[in-house]
C-alpha cells in the first residue's frame, strides 16, 4: 500500500547516517543558540560513543571479528590524555595522535595472541585483555587508581585555547565521527575492506589465494582500536575526567549492543545504534533507575522479530 | 632439463591409529599432467591438504619449485604459485562471480594493504578477472553473486580464481564433482587445453576424464602409493585392477 512505502522510505531516511549526522549537528547548533549546553552536551556524548561504536562495528561487521574489549582501546585513549595533560602536553594536534598510538599499540600486542584464536576463545581472550587493563589501570595510584582523577587542563588547538568552549568539542566530535565515517566507507570497497570481508565469509579460501588473513585482520584490529582511542581522548576532554570505569567490560558490551542494533553489515548501522543507545539512556535514564530494562525490552524485540536490526524492526512494526 | 614443480618426499600422516598418508613420495613435472586416483578414504584430500598447506604432516617434506615449503602456511604457498581447486566448493557467496575472481587476481596485482581507491576500480585486474570466467564460460553470469550460482557453475568459478592466479601449479582436487556429463567434458577440454602452460595435480573419479588428461597416475591405496606409472601402464596393473580400478577400466 502507499501508506506502508511512505512509512518504510521515513524510515530508511531516519536511519540514514547523514540524516542521523545532520540531526547531531543540529542538535549542537541550535543548543548554542538557545542556550541549551545540556543538547551540545548530549551531541556530544552520542558523537563520541558513535565514535567508538563505528570503529567496532567495522571489526565486528566487515572483519566477523567480535572483540568483546573494545573499552579497552577507549579507555587507553583517554588516558593518554591524563597522562599527557600530567606531562604538561594540551595540544590536541598531539593529544590526538598520541591516543590513537596508545590504543593501536595495545591492540596490537594483545591482537598478535588473540587473532590466533577463533569464535567464544576470542571473545573471551579480549575480554581478558580488557580486564587487564582494567585492573592495571585501577591500580596505579599516581593516576588516581580506582576512583580516577581529573585531567591538568582542557586542550588547546595551536596554542589557542579552543576546547574550552563546550561548543568547540562537540564541533570536533562530530567532524572526527564524520571524517571517520567517511573514510572508513571508502576502505570497505577498497581492497583491504574487500579482503577483510571476504576472508569473515570465506576463510579458507582467502588464504588459499594468497591473502594472509592474519595480517589483514591484525591491521584493521588496530586501525580500529587507534579510532577507539580518539573517541576516548574526546571523551577525556569532553567530561574533564578520566577513571577506569571507561574500561569497564559494561562499556564493551554496551559498544557491540549499539553496533548489533543499528545493523553490523552496514558501517552507518554503529552510528545509529549509538544515538538510540543514548537517547534511550539519557531519557529512560531519567524517568527510572531501569533504563536498562528499556534497552534490554528493544534489543529483544530486534530479536525476536528476527529483523536483522533496528531500521528493519521499524520497517515491520510500522506496517 | 626444468626440474619438478612439486616433489612430495616420504610425507607420513596419521589420524589417531588411522595412517592416512604412509610414506608417500611422489613428483609433479614442470608442465605434467598428474593424476592422483584411489578408492573413497584412500587419502587423497589428506595429500591436498598437506600440498597446499592446510594439513600438517607428521614426517616428510613438501618441496615447491625446489624450495622446502613444508613450514609455509597456505598463504605462503600460494604466492609462490600454487592454486587449489576445493573438493567442495568455496567461492565467498556474497561477493559476484567477477568479484570472487578479481580477488584471486588481486593477489598477483599488489598487496592487501590500498585503503582508499575502490577496488572496483582497478582496471587490470578486473580485465584479467573478466578474461579467466570468459575462458570457463562464465562471461555473462559476471555480476551473478557466487552464492546464488548452479553447482556447475561455481565449480567453473573455482576454476576460473584458479586460472587467473597464474600459478605454476593447480592442484585440483575432483574438480568435475557434481557437475553434468556436458559441463564435465567441457571442462576437461579446457584443463586439456592448459597443458603445456601450468602443471596440474588432479583428484578424480571419472575415468574418462583422468585418461584424457593425466600423463601420469598414481594410484593411493590405503594412504600408501601403490603405483605410479602412464595411463598404459595403469591400465595394464593387474593390483590396480583388483584393488580399484576393475570394471571401470574395462568398460
Ligand atoms: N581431520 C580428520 N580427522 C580424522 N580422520 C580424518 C580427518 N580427515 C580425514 N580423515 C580420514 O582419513 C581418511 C582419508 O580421508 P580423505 O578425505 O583424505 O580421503 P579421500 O581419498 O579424499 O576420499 P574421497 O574420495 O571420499 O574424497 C578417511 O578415512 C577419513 O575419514
Ligand atoms: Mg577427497
Amino acid at each position: 500500500m502507499i501508506g506502508d512505502a511512505l512509512l518504510s522510505r521515513l524510515v530508511r531516511i531516519l536511519v540514514h547516517p547523514a540524516t542521523v549526522l545532520a540531526g547531531l549537528a543540529l542538535t549542537i547548533a541550535l543548543g548554542q543558540i538557545l542556550g541549551q549546553s545540556f543538547w551540545v552536551t548530549l551531541a556530544t556524548r552520542a558523537a563520541i560513543l558513535a565514535l567508538a561504536a563505528l570503529s567496532l562495528g567495522f571489526v565486528l561487521g566487515q572483519g566477523g571479528l567480535v572483540g568483546f574489549g573494545h573499552a579497552a582501546p577507549f579507555g587507553l585513549g583517554a588516558y593518554a590524555v591524563l597522562i599527557a595533560g600530567e606531562l604538561g602536553v594540551r595540544e590536541i594536534l598531539v593529544l590526538l595522535p598520541a591516543a590513537f598510538a596508545a590504543a593501536a599499540l595495545f591492540a596490537a600486542a594483545t591482537g598478535a595472541l588473540a587473532l590466533r584464536t577463533r569464535g567464544v576463545y576470542f571473545i573471551m581472550i579480549t575480554l581478558a585483555f580488557a580486564q587487564m587493563a582494567y585492573f592495571v589501570f585501577a591500580g596505579v595510584s599516581a593516576l588516581g587508581g580506582d576512583d580516577g582523577m581529573s585531567i591538568a587542563g582542557k586542550a588547546t588547538f595551536l596554542g589557542a585555547k579552543f576546547l574550552r568552549w563546550d561548543v568547540n568539542t562537540a564541533w570536533l566530535a562530530l567532524g572526527l565521527l564524520t571524517a571517520t565515517f567517511l573514510f572508513l566507507s571508502r576502505v570497505q570497497h577498497a581492497r583491504f575492506g574487500r579482503v577483510l570481508a571476504a576472508a569473515r565469509d570465506a576463510e579458507e579460501r582467502v588464504a588459499a589465494l594468497g591473502w594472509s588473513v592474519y595480517r589483514v585482520r591484525l591491521v584493521a584490529w588496530i586501525l580500529a582500536a587507534g579510532l577507539a582511542g580518539l573517541a576516548g581522548a574526546l571523551m577525556a576532554e569532553q567530561t574533564g575526567f578520566v577513571s577506569p570505569a571507561l574500561m569497564n567490560w559494561h562499556r564493551s558490551g554496551e559498544l557491540i549492543v549499539m553496533v548489533v542494533l543499528g545493523g553490523a553489515r552496514k558501517l552507518s548501522g554503529a552510528i545509529v545504534g549509538a544515538v538510540v543507545v543514548v537517547l534511550v539512556e539519557e531519557f529512560l535514564g531519567g524517568v527510572t533507575e531501569y533504563w536498562k530494562l528499556g534497552l534490554g525490552v528493544l534489543i529483544l524485540a530486534v530479536v525476536l522479530t528476527r529483523a536483522v536490526d533496528l531500521s528493519a524492526l521499524l520497517r515491520r512494526t510500522a506496517r | 632439463m626444468i626440474g619438478p614443480i612439486l616433489v612430495l618426499d616420504d610425507l607420513v600422516k596419521s589420524y589417531g591409529a588411522l595412517k592416512v598418508t604412509d610414506h608417500v613420495t611422489l613428483d609433479v613435472g614442470a608442465h605434467e599432467i598428474h593424476a592422483l586416483i584411489g578408492p573413497n578414504g584412500a587419502g587423497k584430500s589428506t595429500l591436498v591438504g598437506e600440498i597446499a598447506g592446510t594439513v600438517a604432516p607428521d614426517a616428510g617434506r613438501v618441496v615447491f619449485a625446489g624450495e622446502d615449503v613444508t613450514a609455509f602456511d597456505p598463504a605462503r604457498r600460494a604466492r609462490r604459485g600454487l592454486a587449489r581447486v576445493f573438493q567442495t566448493s568455496r567461492v565467498v557467496p556474497g561477493f559476484t562471480a567477477l568479484d570472487n575472481c578479481m580477488l584471486a587476481a588481486a593477489v598477483t596485482d599488489g598487496s592487501a594493504y590500498r585503503f582508499l581507491a575502490a577496488m572496483a576500480g582497478e582496471k587490470r585486474t578486473a580485465e584479467r578477472a573478466r578474461a579467466a570466467l570468459d575462458r570457463v564460460g562464465l562471461a555473462d553470469r559476471a555480476d551473478v553473486l557466487a552464492g546464488s550460482l548452479a553447482h556447475g557453475e561455481k565449480r567453473a568459478l573455482e576454476l576460473a580464481m584458479g586460472l587467473v592466479q597464474e600459478p605454476r601449479l593447480l592442484l585440483l582436487d575432483e574438480p568435475m564433482a557434481g557437475t553434468g556429463r556436458t559441463e564435465t567434458e567441457r571442462l576437461t577440454e579446457l584443463l586439456a587445453s592448459l597443458e603445456g602452460e601450468v602443471a596440474m595435480l588432479i583428484v578424480e573419479h571419472d575415468m574418462a576424464t583422468v585418461f584424457r588428461l593425466a600423463r601420469r597416475i598414481t594410484v593411493l591405496i590405503s594412504g600408501a602409493v601403490a603405483i605410479t606409472g602412464s595411463p598404459d601402464e595403469i591400465r595394464a596393473d593387474p593390483t590396480v585392477r583388483a584393488a580399484y580400478l576393475g570394471g571401470e577400466v574395462a568398460r
